[in-house]
């Protein structure tokens, strides 16, 4: 294994982190709508949230440095191609960041609840935008022999790339409810645990039709192994969820997220961004990366890094164990 | 295509536009965090409730600044790729490293560990939340160094090689480019300077409330806090902008002539005061100097010849072939000038200010105020000033305290447009740096977009910070007073209302 299949299996590490914890604040952004019934209940489900998502996001900015860093030819063609898309997920990320920290900085309603809004469109949009981008990145785009993405944005929007931004929603609304169940008490737990299933059960059916179509069209037998896995986590993840085995059920959904990732890169490589024009002039982990010097000095940072992240994340979370209820939330500020 | 929306201008604008707003949080990040997380061991050493009191204001302005920081953040890291693919090709190797390394270390670092800051108050035993803001201050100070060290490098090349097969450079020593004097320099003067902006920021905000003498404890103490560091660091600022000049002197001659519109070679060459000149026939119709001083600013003695504008142009014509390689020069002369203007006053105000609060040096016994009302400035020992010069003074403190945060942007501005036409200097030119595949449209798009959300957002951020500034310091609680003893908060408290929540 050369250095820069060392990288192409850290980067897909970094975006499985990514969707695993970034994947339940979005979940959890999109069900202050579908779950919360008042105004208390939805500052629970964002109070769950709150001392993490911005570490969750880290994992995002870690994803497209090491993409700079490790493969420079595939952070370039891939953000300057989808460069509208990408544009609509970072207002999104700006606009939810400041949400979460100013919304509770006033306490007139109409303050509040204008962020709230943007919690939610600022969650659901993204969810929808990285399943779409990553269904294209699978799928393969007009790349020509420079490089350089010539598509249009409408070709970024076809039924496949469509399907996988509605698998993520859907994923990730569900991942999100299985955490808050997780992390309340009271009526609300309760609700967020008959909702899992029904958003499970939606999850199910979308992406077992999208990680089918990525078999046929693209899979092999790694591949399959990665979707079986993928599937039957998710089943798994219902099957606790449905038992009250809330722990397990969360365990479940991030494994479901993690092996529907991996497949996805299994179908990717060696390839790190195809060409649907002519096939030699396919970004692969070869002609898109960095020099062995770099990719040496970042594998050195990586393996120190990473583990250290994981620990003081880790803790965090061990931090904040404790579960959530209206009653935990004070009044005013 | 009308150059004035040609893509590369757009992304340019774009580019100067998100990152000097971007710029505008960073330093009172940086300095901030540390101030905060001082005042948090003042607390946990102490005892004393002005402290906490202090750690809870700043803290809260500390957060509604850093949420704007870390957002506009995002906007750096992805940037590169959309609006500047043929860069990110050609120096990825190089800069990727650092920029990978700033997310990898310090990144994970701020993020984690501020939402165990705000979130811990009631989970976490005193010391371990006061240790939390000392990690997240590290963590600033890392992130500032690493995106330095690759800025620097943009600026002077080091410890890579063309590699003419894929039409790249490639990194050749990673140490050299985080050591480089270039990269050393920068950061102690980018750090010192953001002490200086958050210094000027706390002490501005404490004159507002003393003059209205209102929250005297607390406000007194960031007081000394401010002024003590507005000092220091107004100091070190100057002396590593010094450093600074000199280097630059050696390894960018055009962007210093530029910044001092020396058209010409002088020996000894002057520093010049107040010029208007004529761009494009290359000389200053009007100019006020002060003979031999760029000589020693450059060089350390009054004598030494700096070379002009014209002189450089020319040599880098021979090096790099035909071509104008001369900066924006008005813009290169007038940021440097009000970089160091607006710097250099706010630590003027600051040593005044310093002078006139002194405690008890050179001051007689009756002059001496306590703790609980404001202090008396004393120009001489026994002279005070009187009610309205003394007003003035809090008020000039007060309305001046964005002075550093128009220092910094002028910095900027005037580094990276006296670059130009470089992108990475005497290495990729900026126009061949720009994504060939992305529209104008897109460019277009995409700038108005964060022009425009940027702005909403900084009347947001404005309109909180003053409604948080004129609240001053809040009354403490007895769980204020009374944090955790275990990690994970005392199970007796297991369904109290959390100390802090959205």
């Amino acid at each position: 294994m050369q250095l820069h299949d060392v990288w192409f299996v850290l980067i897909a590490f970094l975006w499985t982190g990514y969707f695993f914890l970034e994947g339940f604040d979005f979940g959890i952004g999109v069900l202050t709508k579908l779950l919360a019934r008042d105004r208390r209940e939805k500052r629970v489900l964002i109070n769950t949230i709150g001392p993490v998502w911005d570490g969750n996001e880290v994992w995002l900015l870690s994803a497209g440095g090491a993409t700079f860093a490790a493969f420079p030819e595939w952070y370039a063609t891939l953000f300057s191609g989808f460069y509208l898309p990408l544009l609509l997920v970072l207002v999104c990320l700006i606009v939810r960041g400041v949400a979460f920290e100013y919304r509770a900085k006033r306490t007139e309603e109409r303050w509040q609840r204008n962020w709230e809004t943007a919690i939610f469109w600022t969650s659901l949009l993204p969810a929808v935008l990285w399943g779409v981008a990553f269904g294209n990145l699978v799928r393969g785009v007009k790349i020509d022999a420079h490089k350089e993405y010539v598509g249009s944005v409408l070709d970024l929007l076809n039924p496949y790339a469509l399907l996988g931004g509605l698998v993520t929603l859907t994923l990730f609304t569900f991942h999100g409810a299985v955490f808050a169940s997780l992390k309340t008490v009271g009526d609300i737990r309760e609700r967020a645990r008959k909702l899992a299933t029904v958003l499970g059960l939606i999850t199910a059916v979308l992406a077992v039709g999208f990680l089918s179509w990525t078999q046929v069209e693209k899979g092999d037998g790694s591949s399959l192994i990665a979707m079986i896995v993928s599937v039957v986590a998710l089943a798994a993840a219902l099957g606790a969820n449905k038992l009250g085995r809330e722990g397990w059920a969360f365990a479940c959904s991030g494994i479901t997220i993690a092996a529907a990732v991996a497949m996805l890169f299994l179908t990717l490589f060696p390839n790190v961004m195809p060409s649907t024009l002519n096939a030699s002039w396919n970004l692969t982990v070869t002609n898109a990366s960095s020099s062995p010097y770099t990719l040496k000095i970042m594998t050195w940072c990586a393996g120190i890094a990473a583990p250290l992240v994981m620990l003081y994340q880790g803790w965090t979370y061990w931090v904040f164990r404790k579960r959530i209820g209206t009653q935990h939330i004070a009044e005013s500020h | 295509m009308e150059l004035a929306l040609a893509p590369e201008t757009l992304a340019r604008w774009q580019f100067g536009i998100t990152t000097v707003y971007h710029f505008l949080f960073v330093p009172l990040t940086i300095s901030l965090a540390a101030l905060v997380a001082g005042l948090e061991t003042a607390w946990v050493r102490t005892g004393k409730e002005k402290y906490l009191k202090a750690t809870k204001f700043w803290g809260k302005l500390f957060l509604i600044n850093i949420a704007m920081g870390v957002v506009t953040g995002i906007v750096q890291e992805f940037q590169f790729g959309m609006n500047w693919s043929d860069y990110s090709r050609f120096v990825g190797d190089v800069f990727g490293a650092p920029l990978a390394f700033e997310a990898l270390i310090a990144f994970f670092f701020e993020s984690t560990f501020i939402g165990l800051w705000i979130f811990g108050w009631d989970k976490l035993p005193k010391k371990i939340h006061c240790f939390c803001m000392w990690m997240v201050s590290i963590g600033t100070m890392l992130s500032a160094y690493f995106i330095l060290a690759a800025n620097s490098w943009m600026q002077h090349p080091v410890g890579y090689r063309y590699n003419a097969a894929n039409g790249r450079a490639e990194l050749t020593d990673f140490w050299k480019v985080l050591t480089q004097d270039t990269t050393l320099v920068v950061v102690f003067h980018t750090l010192t300077a953001a002490f200086l902006t958050g210094a000027a920021f706390m002490v501005g905000i404490s004159a507002f409330h003393l003059m209205r003498k209102k929250h005297i404890k607390v406000m007194r103490t960031s007081l000394r806090l401010g002024l003590i560091t507005l000092v220091i660091a107004g100091v070190l600022t100057a002396i590593s902008g010094d450093s600074l000049g000199k280097v630059m002197f050696k390894q960018q001659p055009m962007k210093m002539a530029a910044a001092e519109a020396l058209w010409d070679k002088e020996e000894p060459a002057p520093f010049s005061v107040f010029a208007y000149g004529d761009v494009d026939q290359g000389h200053n119709k009007v100019a006020i100097e002060v003979p031999g001083l760029l000589s020693f600013l450059a060089h350390n003695d009054f004598s030494s010849p700096v070379p002009g504008i014209n002189d450089v142009n020319k040599a880098e014509q021979q090096k790099f072939g035909p071509g104008d390689y001369r900066p924006n020069i008005p813009v290169a002369y007038w940021g440097f000038r009000w970089m160091i203007g607006f710097g250099m006053s706010s630590f003027a105000i600051g040593l005044a200010g310093l002078w006139l609060t002194r405690k008890k040096f050179w001051l007689a016994p009756g002059l001496r105020t306590g703790d609980e009302e404001p202090p008396v400035l004393a120009l001489t020992k026994h002279k005070v000033l009187g009610a309205r010069l003394t007003k003035w003074y809090w008020s000039l403190a007060f309305v001046t305290l964005g002075f550093p945060l128009l220092a910094n942007s002028w910095g900027w501005i005037f580094t990276e447009t006296g670059r130009q036409p470089w992108a990475v200097y005497g290495v990729l030119r900026t126009s061949d740096a720009v994504s060939p595949g992305v529209s104008q449209g897109e460019v277009l798009t995409s700038m108005i977009v964060f022009t425009t959300l940027y702005a909403i957002l900084a009347v947001i951020e404005v309109k909180l910070l003053v409604k948080y500034i004129k609240a001053g310091p809040q009354e403490l609680s007895d769980a204020d007073l009374n944090p955790p003893t275990k990690i994970g908060g005392d199970s007796t408290d297991a369904d109290r209302p959390m100390a802090f929540s959205y």
